[in-house]
Parts: C-alpha cells; structure tokens; sequence
C-alpha cells in the first residue's frame, strides 16, 4: 500500500468551469426557450397594445389626455371600477368555494359539474348577454316582476354586474382546481386529525398552499372584468355618462370616427389592468419572502 | 315639483358602494346591487332618455346643449337629456327589452316598427311628425382614392373587372341595407336586372364587415378596396377624420333617399310633464336652429333658413329614390334581408 | 353552488326554455344549412388549431416565466393578462392594422404571398390572443409548486434532463395544461368581437358561427338566434366534457388523488 498522505485539496481552478445543476435545461436549450416565448408574445401582444399606443398618441400627447377630461369619460372609468370591483370578490369567493369543494369530495359527475362551470366561456359572449336579457328583460316573468317592483337588472348597473360575473366565472374556480389536484388532501387530513378546526385548516394550510393560484386567478378574473365588451353591451343600454363601461365607450368614440378618443381610453384600460399587474409584483416579491421562510421545512 | 337633473341614479349610488366595497367585501355586495338599481324614479319627470343610433353623438350632444338651453329660456325648469348610441338594430332590441328609452332617433323606420309591434308605440307612428318622421336625412354616396384612379363615376362602374367595393354586411349593418337599396334602385332605373346586379356587386365585396365603421376603417386605413360605399354623413365625418386629401367623395347618379326617423315611446312616458318635454324635444329637431345643427353635422335636412350657406352648399342634387318607391320597409326587409331572402341568396345560390 | 345556478345555470335555462318553445325540429332545420354548417366548422377548427398552439406556447411560456432569470422578465410576466384587458374590438382593430396587406408586419408576409388579415390565418391570430393567457396562467401556478427535489432526484438515479421533463414534469403539468387547453378552446369558440375586424365575413369562407348569431339577432329572429347559441353550446359542452373526462381517467390511472 502506498503512503498515507494528506491530500492536499486541489488548487481551484482561477475560474471554476460552471457547473449546471442537474434541475437546469442546458444553457442554449434556455436561450432557446426565451428567444421563442419572447418573440411570440412581442408579435401576438406587444405588437398590437403599440399600435394601440401609437393611435392614441396620433395627435401628440395634449389631445390625447384632453380627449379623456370629460364627464362621460370619467363616469365610464368609475362605473368599469366599480363593476370589477363587484364581480371579482364575488368570483373569487365561489371559486375557492367551488374547488374546495371539487377537489376535496368525491362524488359522481365530477366531469359533468367542472364542465359546468365552463360553459360561460363557451358562450358565445352575445349569446351570454342574450341569455340575460331574456331571464331578465321586461318581456321575461322575472324580469317584468322586478321592473315593476322598481328593480330593474338590464339596461342598469345590476345587469352588468351579472354580466361580468358570468363571463369570468370559471378563473378563479379553473385555476385553483388543478393545483388543488396536485397537493392532494393528505396535508388538510393531516391537520384535521391534529384537531385543527374546518376554518384553521382551511386559513393555514390550504389557503397558503393555493395563494399562486388564487393570485392568477384573480387577476385573470380582474383583466377580464375590465375588458368584457361582449355580454356587456348587450345587457347595458349604452347610456352615456350612466351605463356605459370603457369598453362601450371605446366602442361609440371609435364609431363617432373620434379614433383618438377610442385609442386613448384603450391605453388607459391596457394601463389600469397594468396596475393590478404591479400589485400582483408587490404581492409576490412579499410572498416570496415567506416562501424562503416557509419552504425549505 | 320639477326638480333639477336626474343624471346617473346609478353613477351616484355607484359612488357610494364602490367605497363600502373597498371596507368589506361580500356582504355588501348584495346590497350594493339593489342600491345600485337606482331608486324608483322619482326625480325622472324632468329627464329624458333618446336611445339612438351611431354615429349621431356628436349630432345630438350639440342638439341637446341648444335645446335644454332653449328650453329654460322659454321659462321651464330645466331638463336632462342623456343618450345611448349602438347599431339601430340592437338598440331597437335593447328598447322592446325595456330600455326605457322615452325618444328613439334610429337609422331605419323598420327598427321602428319592430319596437310598435310590441306594443311600445302606436303603429302609425310615422305619420305623426312631418316628412315622416325623418328631421334629417341623407344619401348614400362613393368614397373613392385620391383622384379616383378607377375612374368610377356611377354604380356601374362599380362591376368593372378589377374594382372591388367596401360596403358593411346589409344584414348586421341598417346603414348597409341603404346601399344595397340605392343600387338595386339604380338597376331598375336603368333597364338592368337588379338582382343579377347585386349579385354581380357582391362578388366584387372583398371584405363585408359588420358596421359602417369597420368597412371605413377596412378602406381607409387597411388600403383595402378601391370605392366605400357610405352614408354621407359618414363619408364627411370619415374625411374629417382621415384627412380630406387622401380621398374624393363621388355622387352617383342615382341614389336612395335615406331617412332615419325619430318617435316617442309612449309605454315609456312618466307622466304629461315628460310628454310635453318629450314632444318638444322632437319638435325641436324641426325647428329652423335644430335644422341648421342637422346641416353643420352633415345631414341633408330640410329647413335652409337658419343654416350656414357652406353646410347647405355640399350636398350636390341627385336623383333620390325614397323606400317607398321600393315598396316600403315592411316589404323590402323580409323580402331582401329575411332569412333566405335575395341578399341571402346572392351567396347560396351556386 | 347557489351561485352556480343564480348565475351561471338560470341564464342558461332561460336561452334552452326559448329553444324547447322553438321546438326541436325547428333548431335542426335552423342550423341544418350548408351556410350555418360551414361557419360552426370553421369556428370549431380554427378554435382548436388556436388552442392547440396556446397549449404549446402557454407551457413553454409558463416554463420560461417561472425558472429563467432573464431581462424584462417582469414586463413579459405582466404582458401576458392584457389580452383579457383590451376589448376584443380593440385588439380586432389593432391585430388588423398589423396584419392587413398595407401592415407592418402583413406587408412582410405579403411578400412571401402569405395574406393574414381576411383569411382564415387572420382570424386564428385573433384566436390566439383572445386565449393567449390561459394555458400559461392555469400552468405557472403548478410550476411554481414543483419542488426542485423532484427533480434532483429523478437527475441522481440517473435520468436525462429531457427524460425527467418527459416523465416527470409534463405529466405534473398535464391537468394544469389541459385545463387551459379547454378554456382556451372554449373562448375562442365563442369569440366574436375581435375576429370580425379581421375576418372579413365573407359568407361560407370566413364567416363564424358567432355572426351568424347576430345576423339573426339583427333580424329580431331570437328564436333562430337562440336555435345557433344552442347548437354551439351543445358541441362545446360536449368538447369540454370529454376533455375533463379525460383528464379524470387519466388522473386515475397515473394514481393520483
């Protein structure tokens, strides 16, 4: 047998040749990937939202903000806020509902109650504001009796509200449901045998693992709301200054042949819904902070 | 009694749920919707709502500026008149479905009488303001590239080999269906077959958009198509917008007399004191002043008395063929526009 | 599931209640047409090629987003909701101003003799934004709960890169991308506003389903309006079935739950 020496530790390399962690793509695998992605969503929607941009701004930046200062204008962007702000807690609320309920049970129709909640994106959006109008409309039982009650949903804030809520039904509940598939009950079974109650479990475990999804969800949801021109406009009257939401008003300035107008308030939709966008930044940087603190048990 | 300004029961009510939405959330909702409903109209009497059609914004916001104006100095307590614009047609659906529409001003007399069919006004309604109902009307002319390089000077021209036509589909758009008449109109008066001409026409329409915007845009900004089909006012509106030194309007021999009428909705009449301001409101249209406003917004109106000499001077005279000449919108619709009627079988039949 | 039925359910059952006044035969002579029949084809194949695409890119998408670090990664990562936000017309519009012959990037295709505005290419890139966000967005979520250990260990016991994506990962992301997969589909079935700009709606060649609704609409014929509604929604409620089926039997033979 040879010597017993001390190995002398090897001499670092001056630049130690990078090793690629077993859980990462090769580097041009990688390169690729972004190229791809990034070049796609620059012609599919970078592009477009510049040509929203560039419309807006046609006539300089002055006539483009003054086409906004109106009164018109300003009660489509209030009533578009309030409507979201309505129909988003409400979707949010059923969704996690609705997933929990899902995904925790079993039960038989599974497939037939998930595809349910589907089918308001595969309405056609005219035909969800159709379907509306002829639950609610005047010449409808229900809708009559509220009308003469005093309570008219069509053509009124109530009615947009519904519209909304039911063209963005399935985000959050579609976006929870395979998370909640993936994690599986053990962890919520767990809990409950240590004795914590329905409510606990629910805020500490499940809650906590679902917040991703919910986040997304939500926003979706938010986008959505905002934008939905569709249903909306069938069931609001397109009254100016009353039941018209941004979309709608898009729509009349843009058929005024008023294209700056139109333009402008588009950027500033795309602009709002960018605002949601950064809060979700701001929650995920704080998110992420717990998550190091959480994660690694 | 007459109170003040009834905008936005809603935007009021709105304002006041958005905050409580921002301090908790659900349960509020609920409530918020039945606030938002808008209280039982109480304040309504002195407010009027004129569902109308596009692109007459900006028409009726200077209508209604002089008429609430003229309507106090006359010694009433004022009045609040808010609008609502889409396409002709879904606005005539969104009355019959409760709309509560007091003034409609559409773009065709048959959306009008689809709303008397169920019931919301008599069914001689036409009859019951001058020139039947229509304050303002116009034609439908050429909007055709710089210098008219096709050279396209009437409706024939337009089966040339070679020129394609932007027109929006006559079966979403009201606006189109007064194009497709105008040249079935011209065919008549000129020995031709009229439906073998609009099916020639048609197989020159590259793309049929769905309003009378989107064929403006498809043209004048797309580049695509060598003549629009339009209504005048829009073709002026259009020039305006895109710029008069891009493209030259063409009057066509023969054209169709458009009239887009207006009426009052009597099932959505309050009481006596919104009928008068209702009535008035229409009457005024008629007026020398509203007449001289239909001329500045590029409508053929009737009175010249009050309207600026440069607003009158544009629209050069024309052979106009009125829809009652064809037979009238209760027969021309189902028979040219129904399911399965000639437009429909211009593309079906092989 | 009160909700479920106030909301979702009622709307639905009044738009069936009008098809059962219409009557069965009525519907199917209504939708039994060659036109109405070549206009449900088109909606049907464009929509799934369109969602096909999404499912593709929204994975790859999803992917990069979460474990790449790269510049202006945020601004991507936020750029994707924004086809929810702009109204459809408005993306019509801007997708036509694009893609149209005299375009920026269709005077480029018109080059190679390539027309996208006003074909059937132009009304699947409008297909394509409406739904760009949902595969990516239902994926990410399940990316971001991927525990790297996963993979280290499939890496240790000796697994390629690729093998572990293809037996590994993509089948953790399988219902996530499935999902999406069928609420892309289902929207771009339904999707009217931002096509009809860049259709052209030429009867029998690029006219879809969702104008057939309207034209009727516009002829105050609900019944026939109401008569194409339900064909849709009975074909995509049979699509989205199966696929949820699919995904519950597959769920159960890979063993979990």
């Amino acid at each position: 047998m040879s010597d017993f020496t001390v190995a002398q530790p090897r001499p670092l390399p001056a630049r130690p040749t990078k090793f690629r962690r077993a859980t990462e793509e090769s580097p041009l695998t990688r390169v690729t990937l972004i190229l791809l992605t990034v070049g796609g969503l620059a012609l599919l929607v970078f592009a477009p939202l510049l040509v929203v941009f560039a419309e807006a701004m046609a006539d300089g930046w002055a006539t483009s903000v003054a086409s906004l200062g109106n009164r018109e204008a300003w009660s489509a962007i209030r009533l578009t806020l309030l409507i979201t702000a309505m129909a988003v807690p409400m979707n949010a609320v059923f969704g996690i509902a609705a997933a929990w309920f899902i995904t925790k049970f079993d039960f038989r129709g599974k497939a037939f109650l998930i595809t349910l909640i589907d089918l308001p994106f595969s309405v056609s959006p005219v035909v969800a504001g159709l379907c509306l109008v002829l639950l609610f409309g005047a010449n409808s039982m229900l809708g009559g009796w509220l009308v003469a009650h005093g309570y008219p949903i069509v053509f009124a804030v109530p009615g947009i509200v519904l519209a909304t809520v039911f063209v963005t039904f399935p985000f959050v509940a579609r976006e929870l449901i395979p998370v909640m598939i993936e994690q599986g009950r053990t962890e919520e079974e767990a809990a409950l045998t240590l004795g914590a109650s329905g409510w606990r479990t629910f805020r500490t475990v499940t809650l906590p693992n679902i917040r991703w999804a919910l986040l997304y969800g939500t926003l979706l949801c938010t986008a959505r709301a905002m934008g939905e021109f569709g249903a909306v406009s069938v069931v609001s009257g397109k009254i100016r200054g009353q039941t018209a939401t941004m979309p709608i008003t898009i729509e009349m300035m843009y058929n005024e042949y008023l294209s700056v107008a139109a333009f402008s308030m588009a950027a500033l939709l795309t602009a709002l819904a960018l605002i949601t966008l950064t809060l979700k930044t701001v929650m995920e940087l704080r998110l992420s902070d717990q998550l190091s603190a959480t994660r690694r048990h | 009694m007459l109170t003040k300004i009834a905008i936005t029961n809603s935007a009021i009510a709105g304002r006041g749920t958005f905050a409580a939405m921002l301090h908790c959330s659900l349960p509020v909702v609920a409530i918020a919707l039945m606030a938002a409903t808008g209280a039982p109209g109480v304040a309504r009497a002195q407010s009027l709502l004129n569902v109308s059609y596009d692109p007459t914004r900006e028409l009726y916001r200077d209508i209604n500026t002089a008429f609430t104006e003229k309507w106090v100095a006359d010694g009433h307590d004022a009045a609040s008149i808010e609008t609502s614009h889409g396409g002709s047609g879904a606005q005539a659906r969104a009355v019959i479905d409760g709309l509560g529409a007091q003034v409609v001003t559409l773009a065709l007399a048959s959306d009008i009488d689809k709303i008397a069919e169920a019931g919301k006004l008599p069914e001689d309604w036409q009859s019951k303001l001058p020139h039947n109902s229509s304050p303002y009307t116009s034609t439908i002319v050429f909007l055709v590239r710089e210098g008219n390089p096709k050279g396209i000077n009437d409706w024939g021209d337009l089966t040339q080999e070679g020129v394609e036509v932007i027109t929006p589909n006559p079966k979403t758009s009201g606006g189109a269906r007064w194009n497709y008449l105008a040249a079935w109109a011209w065919a008549e008066k000129n020995g031709k077959d009229p439906k073998e001409f609009l099916g020639q026409l048609f197989t020159h329409v590259p793309v049929l958009d769905t309003g009378a915007r989107g064929a403006t845009t498809t043209f004048a900004q797309r580049g695509i198509g060598d003549v629009l089909l339009a209504w005048e006012n829009e073709a002026y509106l259009a020039l305006e917008e895109i710029g008069d030194d891009q493209f030259d309007i063409v009057v066509p021999s023969v054209s169709i007399l458009a009239e887009p009428p207006v009426a009052i909705v009597d099932a959505n009449i309050a009481d006596d004191a919104q009928r008068e301001l209702a009535t008035a409101y229409l009457d005024y249209l008629y007026t020398p002043e509203g007449q001289a406003l239909a001329f500045k917004h590029f409508y053929r109106a009737w009175d010249e008395s009050a309207a600026a000499p440069e607003d009158v001077a544009r629209f050069p005279k024309l052979d106009l063929v009125t829809i009652d000449e064809l037979g009238g919108w209760k027969k021309v619709q189902p028979e040219h526009f129904g399911d399965g009627g000639i437009f429909d079988q211009i593309y079906t039949a092989k | 599931m009160a909700m479920l039925s106030i909301v979702v359910l009622l709307p639905i059952g009044a738009l069936l209640l009008q098809g059962a006044q219409f009557g069965l035969g009525n519907i199917w002579d209504t939708v039994n047409r060659e036109r109405v029949w070549a206009a449900l084809f088109l909606s049907f194949k464009l929509a799934f090629f369109a969602a096909l695409f999404n499912l593709i890119f929204g994975v790859l998408l999803a992917w990069v987003l979460v474990r790449y670090r790269f510049p202006g990664k945020r601004l991507i990562d936020a750029a994707v909701d924004l086809p929810f936000a702009l109204p459809t017309a408005v993306a019509g519009i801007a997708l036509t101003a694009l893609y149209a012959p005299n375009g920026v990037l269709g005077s480029l295709a018109a080059q190679i003799g390539w027309k996208i505005a006003y074909t059937q290419w132009g009304i699947f890139l409008a297909l394509v934004f409406v739904g760009l966000p949902f595969v990516t967005r239902t994926v990410q979520p399940v990316v971001e709960e991927i525990e790297t250990e996963v993979e280290e260990v499939s890496a240790t016991l000796g697994a390629s890169r690729f093998y572990t994506m293809r037996h590994v990962i993509l089948p953790m992301l399988t219902p996530a991308a499935l999902t999406g997969f069928a609420l892309a589909l289902a929207r771009a079935v339904g999707e009217y506003g931002s096509v009809i700009f860049i259709a052209g709606n030429i009867p029998l060649k690029t006219e879809i389903a969702p104008l057939l609704i309207v034209i009727q609409l516009e002829e105050f014929n609900y019944d026939a309006a109401g008569a194409i509604g339900i064909a849709m929604l009975v074909i995509s409620f049979a699509m989205l079935l199966s696929i949820n089926l699919i995904q519950i039997f597959s769920r159960r033979r890979i063993g979990h739950v």
